[in-house]
């Protein structure tokens, strides 16, 4: 596993990029543990501050300093994020190993109900979520509610290799010595899909921040828990590009592609590490 | 062609089935909410406006017909499919006393305009330029352009339109950035209007053109460049097949199967843009009416645009669906 | 004496790899000199990556960086001329595919396109070359299918409509309809069953007759050789060992390697054991100096490390490249190598 790390930071260029952009994010996202504000409240600095040695990232019109706010917001959208991909990802691994190694009706029925969710907009969906529920909405239910929709793609791509993998020659030794099916989906099975789970966590997870930051501009969320999304909801409703704040827009954006193409890069160079055709081609043969 | 019937009839199958399931999920959502719709609706409604107390009677009659709040939930789900089949939700109270339904197939056809014709555009020019690309992998010219594309396809929606609205609305005020048609023209069958529609459709259009053109380019080339591979490709190349040929038979055909099913998958985040992109735009589709109704807590608009939605994107899922074995003569086989 | 369609001379194809930086060459084509005679089959044996698909690449004129021909030439003598592959331009080349020289490629399930229909790909490999030697298109293919035992509806089939013995019998009928004067077949038995593969060869055979073309028949097959063809060639690391008419070679190998080929093939009743060859083929990146089988030789002297045995004619028609030919002996008894060929 490590060393399979360390090849892909030496061998795939997107990969380290990708790592490095993360990484940077992550460790930003993380300070706000040690943020001497709490970034819900308002009006604790001067406001409209540009960027300076005190205010790194200036202070925005709600009078809050933005490096903090912008460090918690990081931190709970990527906290959003690991939630509705951890939890869409059990969804998929369950349904994706069952349909592939049981196989017939059961299957089918899986599929179907796979297609169906596949073919469901989820946006209506989430705005009548947020419709009902108004500000009784926090950032767990949202989390809840994308990871019943996040599944279906993941667990069809997990189906194909159970499926593979169920003529292989060790599911056949372990169902003669008598291991139970869900043993040998834990066991023998679980650990040859962990790649596409990894490389589809991330893929997935760009997918709920990046709804997050949708619903949230369009003030479809909890606006007083600071994520991407409200803080861009906030400059936004401040008019702060036509006030001149332009470092309340400049900075979030700036964070925003860098995240989002971090975890971009990081996906397709897992995928590509899983696809060995395209690996091959990589390396000239 | 009995292949193919079977095909048609397990994908409508499937369609009556994501529109049933879809159109009751919005059903259970709204009622397993706390709040009683009918008199939230009608204390909205009595403190906006100063209605007559019949209209008020007549609503309230509507609502509680609608949802029933009274009732068994069977009875108020029975309800509910029969008002909706009727293609009756109740009026909006937005534009109070007009029904939801009308305002949804009003906005229709400016989202299904915006919509068809973004998409087509952005799967036709990325899945060309992207076979392009991996038909000629060393070809300078592609490879930035795929890595254009690579940093652009992961950035969200909101935050294309917002650049591009900063762009051409503060920077370069060249095109109109708000509305579906200028304010001095009246709608009509004339070609000042329709000028005037296809300069204010060109932000939003080209806003979802950017998002969703990299994951077309990205995906055609990978594709192709798998393709190019296989042995049919080099068996026609060495017996001297035409190059055009090669490309558009042999290799765009083959690679272009997956990518419609691809299409199918990606129709309902396509939607989901739209909302957006009017919402930035001030466009006047069903994504503005939809933010419109949450806004003002119009229950049976918000309802209506749902269902509406939910049914059209299963109908164009459908119909990509039923391309498919066209393409792949494999899939009638099955 | 019967005029020669190929010339192969001194041919050199290497291939230039480049990995993570570090410069490799790959001799899979290292100096060999060949004829193919008109309306011959031509066998060329050898085991896998031993560079014979290299060097039949360079014969279908197929050659695509990173191989390249660094010596040598590949003369076809073809009805509208002279050409050699390896310096022809490519409309030169494209003049001639299909028409003069065709190809049978290795496996018909990946061969046929598989979203166009059969009838659409014999127009795309056919119409043009049949045009150009004003043959009606559409009686020539009918005709053709006819005498492949396809019914003509297979050209409105898809190919995964068709059984794997009808979609080689098409490959085998898309490569041979514009009656060319060459053809390559690159083991187009090998994914076959027994009695299907029995059955296409007997097609290969019936229509070369009826051409009266030269096809060269590439297999690691002996079995398949002693059937098919009028002559072998022995490819072992890059070079030809040894060459001669097909009985020839089975009664009396003249080089160590074929003698072993031949002794491993199976044969009934025989219940002893084969004697196995030991090592493993050498590399073509680093292949051993002097004969190159020398590891591997049961007779292998001390000249053998050191000095390349050239290809020397030993008998009628027959040449060896082995220091020690004389002392080859038949490891097989000729009874034994009767029934094989039978």
């Amino acid at each position: 596993m490590f060393s399979v790390f360390r090849d892909l930071i030496r061998y795939n260029i997107e990969f380290a990029i990708g790592l490095i952009l993360v990484g940077a994010v992550v460790i930003f996202a993380c300070l706000s543990y040690f943020a001497p504000v709490d970034p819900t409240l308002i009006y604790v600095a001067m406001p409209d501050q540009p960027p300076s040695g005190q205010y790194w990232f200036g202070t925005n019109s709600r009078g809050q300093d933005l490096f903090w706010q912008l460090s918690a917001a990081f931190r709970n959208s990527l906290i959003f994020g690991i939630t509705v991909a951890v939890l869409s990802r059990i969804i998929s691994i369950t349904v994706g190993l069952l349909s592939g190694y049981v196989g017939g009706w059961v299957d089918r029925v899986l599929m179907f109900i796979n297609d169906i969710f596949v073919a469901v907009p989820i946006f209506p969906i989430l705005v009548l979520f947020y419709f009902v529920l108004r500000n009784n909405m926090d950032s767990f239910t949202l989390a809840l509610i994308m990871a019943c929709f996040g599944w279906p793609f993941d667990a069809r791509l997990i189906r194909s290799v159970a499926l593979g993998l169920k003529h292989r020659e060790f599911t056949r030794h372990a169902v003669f010595a008598g291991m139970s099916t869900p043993k040998i989906l834990l066991e023998e099975h679980l650990p040859y899909v962990m790649p596409i789970v990894f490389s589809t966590f991330m893929a997935n997870m760009l997918w709920s921040i990046g709804l997050e930051v949708t619903l949230a501009v369009l003030g479809f969320t909890n606006l007083n828990n600071p994520t991407i999304g409200t803080v861009l909801y906030w400059a936004i409703s401040h008019s702060a590009i036509v006030v001149g704040v332009w470092w309340w827009i400049v900075i979030p954006v700036v964070l925003i592609v860098m995240t989002f193409l971090g975890l971009f890069l990081l996906a397709v160079s897992m995928n590509e590490y899983i696809d060995p055709r395209s690996r091959l081609r990589r390396m000239g043969a | 062609m009995q292949g193919y019937f079977w095909f048609v009839g397990k994908r409508l199958l499937q369609l009556f089935a994501v529109i049933f399931c879809g159109i009751s999920a919005t059903f259970l959502i709204t009622h397993l909410s706390p709040i009683d719709p009918v008199e939230q609706v009608l204390g909205r409604l009595s403190a906006r406006s100063n209605l007559s107390p019949e209209a008020i009677a007549s609503t309230r009659a509507a609502l509680t017909e609608m949802y029933g709040t009274g009732q068994p939930i069977l009875n108020q789900y029975f309800n509910f499919w029969t008002r909706l089949l009727r293609g009756d939700l109740g009026p909006s109270l937005l534009a109070f006393p007009t029904p939801s339904m009308e305002l949804v197939t009003r906005a229709m056809p400016w989202t299904l305009g915006l919509l068809v014709t973004s998409t087509v555009f952005t799967f036709v020019i990325g899945n060309l330029l992207g076979a392009l690309a991996g038909y000629n992998p060393d070809n300078r010219f592609f490879k930035a352009f795929g890595l254009i594309a690579m940093g652009v396809q992961p950035i969200p929606y909101y935050i294309v339109a917002f650049i591009l609205l900063i762009i051409f609305g503060f920077l370069f005020p060249v095109l109109p950035i708000s509305g579906g048609f200028a304010m001095d023209v009246r709608p009509a069958m004339n070609w000042q209007f329709i000028l005037s529609i296809l300069q204010h459709s060109l932000l939003p259009a080209l806003s979802l053109v950017l998002v969703g053109f990299g994951g077309w380019f990205l995906g055609m080339r990978a594709l192709v460049s798998n393709v190019v591979n296989e042995d049919y490709v080099t068996y026609a190349g060495l017996a001297g097949v035409k190059k055009q040929t090669i490309v558009g038979g042999y290799v765009i055909r083959n690679a272009l199967v997956p990518q419609l099913t691809a299409l199918a998958m990606a129709l309902g985040g396509v939607f989901s843009g739209t909302v957006i992109t009017e919402q930035v735009f001030n466009y006047p589709g069903i994504g503005s009416l939809l933010i419109d109704g949450v806004n003002y807590g119009d229950y049976s608009l918000v309802l209506a645009v749902s269902t509406v939605s939910i049914t059209a994107v299963a109908l164009a899922i459908f119909i990509v669906d039923l391309l498919h074995p066209l393409l792949d003569p494999r899939v009638r086989a099955e | 004496m019967t005029q020669d369609i190929l010339t192969v001379d001194g041919l050199k194809a290497y291939y230039q790899m480049n990995y993570f930086g570090v410069e490799r060459e790959v001799r899979a084509v290292d100096g060999i000199t060949m004829t193919v005679r008109k309306n011959e089959i031509y066998g060329i044996a050898g085991e896998s990556s031993s560079g014979k698909t290299s060097f039949i690449k360079v014969l279908a004129a197929a050659i695509r960086p990173p191989m390249r021909v660094v010596d040598g030439s590949a003369k076809f003598n073809f009805k509208n001329g002279p050409i050699d592959v390896t310096t022809a331009t490519p409309q030169q080349i494209e003049s001639i595919r299909w028409r003069h020289l065709s190809y049978i490629m290795q496996g018909s399930m990946s061969t046929l396109n598989p979203v166009r229909r059969i009838g659409k790909t014999f127009e795309d490999f056919a119409k043009r070359p049949l045009a150009a030697s004003g043959t009606p298109y559409r009686e020539r293919v009918l005709g053709h299918l006819e005498r492949l035992k396809l019914p003509a509806d297979v050209l409105n089939a898809y190919p995964h409509e068709l059984s794997g013995g009808m979609r080689q019998r098409v490959t085998i009928g898309l490569a041979t309809v514009c009656h060319p004067e060459f053809v390559i077949a690159d083991e187009p038995t090998t994914a076959l069953d027994v009695v299907v593969q029995k059955e296409v060869l007997g097609l290969i055979r019936e229509i070369q007759q009826d051409m009266g073309s030269s096809v060269v028949f590439v297999t690691h097959d002996m079995s398949v050789h002693a059937n098919m063809t009028d002559r072998v060639g022995i490819i072992y690391a890059g070079r030809l060992v040894e060459e001669g008419p097909t009985r020839q070679m089975f009664f009396a190998p003249k080089h160590p390697y074929t003698a072993h080929l031949v002794a491993s093939l199976p044969r009934i009743g025989d219940t002893t054991q084969r004697p196995a060859l030991e090592g493993r083929p050498p590399s073509l990146a680093n292949p051993p100096a002097g004969c190159r089988f020398h590891p591997r030789c049961p007779l292998a002297i001390d000249k053998c490390k050191t000095e390349v045995p050239p290809l020397i004619p030993v008998a009628n028609d027959h040449r060896s490249a082995c220091w020690r030919w004389q002392d080859v002996g038949p490891l097989v008894k000729p009874h034994q190598a009767n029934r094989v060929m039978a």
